[in-house]
């Protein structure tokens, strides 16, 4: 009862994230990327409960219009790393053999790379845009779900339902689509559970490394960067976006892992 | 013992022929020549620059031809020279890397020493008030963006109390200093650094070695161990704890790529001199040499990490070694 809790807190989390994200103009009245100088690095009142950055700009508006930014990397990203781990991982295990090697080789190849860098110098050579972001992140975390989807594979393959469907002549394609992914799919959905909140923070990095989303739109990442030039001036530029991201990823990762413990029938007391 | 070491050595090269396809083919992306791209892009880049690049990749050869002849220099770890200063990137890489080294020695070894008792008390207290709270604290370790921390430590720490120094890693008398006045000062630098640097790493650790331990309690041999009258001290610490570590080994080849991530973060923003600064500034200023050769040696590096871990297991565990046998 006590994991369906967390779970539930961490769900209710993402949710009002989603909404937040959606509905940004009506939770943010005011234009995030509107600059008035003359009302630079105010600290928080009550005209602009976050305060405003260096330009002058809202920070609650930044932060809530921000939300749209890492949520829609997050899970553009991700879902394009599901899509390419549990094909890659499908084919591995079902095929097996040479197949099954040299798909797993290429595996082995991408974890061996210092993904962050690796991300960190393809943006900087093809060039940081919100899209390039979700592609590159996309393409270099798959490889996590590629060995879980071909394990998940490797043991539901000699099930009784998928020999029956391959002994009624039931094509390779067909069977792989219509009785594996369903039923292995609750790994693959923990799984991108918890990515989307390594994703977050992988964009958070990227635009504080001035790589990642690029001003005036507003992202959690580059407001922290405008903070850090303003470091023991404006504590509020720090404070409130980094709170934003911890409670982003906090909040998918509490989701991933009841979600795991709900699926696992083995934790199921 | 040799067969399995060779079966494993044989078995990274493929996986090394792999790394240097993928780094060669990062600068080989942009569509049009890498050249074409630094020039058009890139104003700053002159001419001169751009004929340098063609040479120093043959880049009016095959692309096939061009891969093999970097591969025949990179063998050889020959790096080529960077595009910033022209020194040999392999010199700039090796000066830079004491500090790096240093640094995450320091952090890893902070992680084991608070992660370990936290992963095994929190499993032999299972549900206990010290396990739930270290739950959260996990969850809130994970959660916690690193460069965030260290901003709020730089800013209350630093600059608000100045109890530490903000970026460096030296005081500017660092020369005149005593030997153990250079290593107070240094250490004065890096505490903010490799605390923070530890903080992501403690969260990870302490939940792996906390379920490693309630894996290995659960064993047989536990409860023989028990059943023989000995002590729950001499259980824990001396049969179950030692299991338990084993798996912890793997943990360390793997830890390699974030410990290089971390590194590029951390540094640039202490504005450490160390590899990770370095691959930071040859990123924004498309020093492409020096980053083909950050990718290729971290790559390379987690492989032989991800080896020896191997290696160690197989040495420490008599289950795998019996197990070869067969």
């Amino acid at each position: 009862m006590h994991k369906n809790a967390l779970a539930i807190f961490g769900g209710s989390i993402v949710l009002i994230l989603v909404l937040v994200a959606i509905f940004a103009p009506y939770v943010a009245r005011s234009d995030p990327t509107a600059i008035d100088i003359k009302d630079a690095l105010l600290g928080p009142s009550p005209g602009h409960i976050l305060g405003t950055d260096q330009l002058g700009r809202d920070i609650f508006s930044r932060i809530v219009y921000g939300s749209r930014v890492s949520l829609s990397i997050g899970l553009v990203a991700v879902g394009l790393a599901a899509v390419i781990g549990v094909i890659l991982g499908s084919l591995a295990g079902y095929f097996g053999g040479r197949t099954d090697s040299i798909i797993m080789r290429l595996v082995d190849i991408m974890l061996c790379f210092p993904s962050f860098f690796l991300i960190l110098a393809v943006i900087a050579i093809i060039g940081p845009s919100i899209y390039n972001i979700m592609i590159i992140i996309g393409l270099t975390s798959w490889m996590g779900m590629a060995r879980l989807s071909r394990v998940e594979i490797l043991s539901l393959k000699e099930r009784e339902f998928v020999l029956a469907a391959k002994v009624l002549g039931v094509g390779h394609w067909k069977i792989i689509v219509r009785h594996i992914i369903p039923n292995g799919i609750g790994p693959v959905l923990v799984s991108f559970v918890l990515g989307v909140a390594g994703a977050v923070l992988v964009e958070a990095s990227l635009s504080f490394l001035g790589l990642g989303v690029q001003p005036p739109m507003p992202s959690w990442g580059n407001i922290l960067m405008e903070g850090k030039a303003a470091l023991g001036v404006a504590w509020w530029l720090i404070l409130f976006p980094g709170l934003a991201i911890l409670v982003t990823v906090l909040g998918f990762n509490l989701l991933g892992e009841g979600l795991r413990d709900m699926l696992n029938p083995r934790l199921r007391r | 013992m040799i067969t399995y070491i060779v079966k494993r050595l044989l078995s990274l090269v493929p996986v090394f022929i792999g790394i240097t396809i993928v780094s060669f083919a990062v600068i080989h992306l942009a569509p049009g020549q890498p050249t074409d791209l630094m020039t058009q892009l890139n104003p700053k880049v002159s001419l001169e620059a751009k004929e340098k690049l063609i040479k120093l990749y043959n880049l009016d050869k095959p692309v096939y031809v061009q891969y093999i002849d970097w591969l025949r220099r990179l063998i050889r770890f020959d790096f080529g020279k960077s595009f910033i200063d022209g020194r040999p990137v392999i010199k700039k890489i090796l000066g830079r890397l004491p500090i790096t080294i240093l640094i995450n020695v320091c952090s890893m070894a902070l992680i084991f020493l608070v992660a370990l008792p936290i992963g095994v008390i929190s499993a032999v207290k299972r549900g206990s008030l010290f396990d739930r709270s270290m739950t959260l604290f996990v969850f809130i370790g994970f959660a916690a963006p690193g460069f965030w921390l260290a901003l709020i430590l730089m800013s209350i720490l630093g600059v608000q109390l100045g109890w530490f120094p903000v970026v460096g890693i030296k005081s500017l008398d660092f020369e005149h200093l005593s030997l153990i006045g250079k290593i107070l000062d240094m250490g004065h630098h890096l505490i903010i650094p490799i605390s923070v640097s530890a903080f992501g790493g403690l969260a990870g650790i302490s939940r792996y070695m906390r379920q490693s331990m309630l894996n290995v309690i659960h064993e047989d041999y536990i409860r023989t161990a028990r059943a023989k009258g000995l002590s729950e001290r001499e259980v824990i610490y001396k049969h179950a704890l030692r299991n338990a570590l084993l798996p912890i080994i793997t943990i360390l080849g793997l830890s390699i790529p974030g410990l290089i991530g971390g590194s590029v973060i951390f540094e640039t923003i202490f504005s450490i001199p160390g590899m990770g600064q370095l691959l930071y500034q040859s990123v924004m200023a498309r020093d492409y040499p020096t980053v083909m050769a950050g990718l290729v040696i971290g790559a390379v590096l987690t492989l032989l990490a991800n080896l020896i871990a191997d290696i160690a297991y197989f040495y420490v565990d008599p289950r795998i070694r019996i197990g070869q046998r067969h």
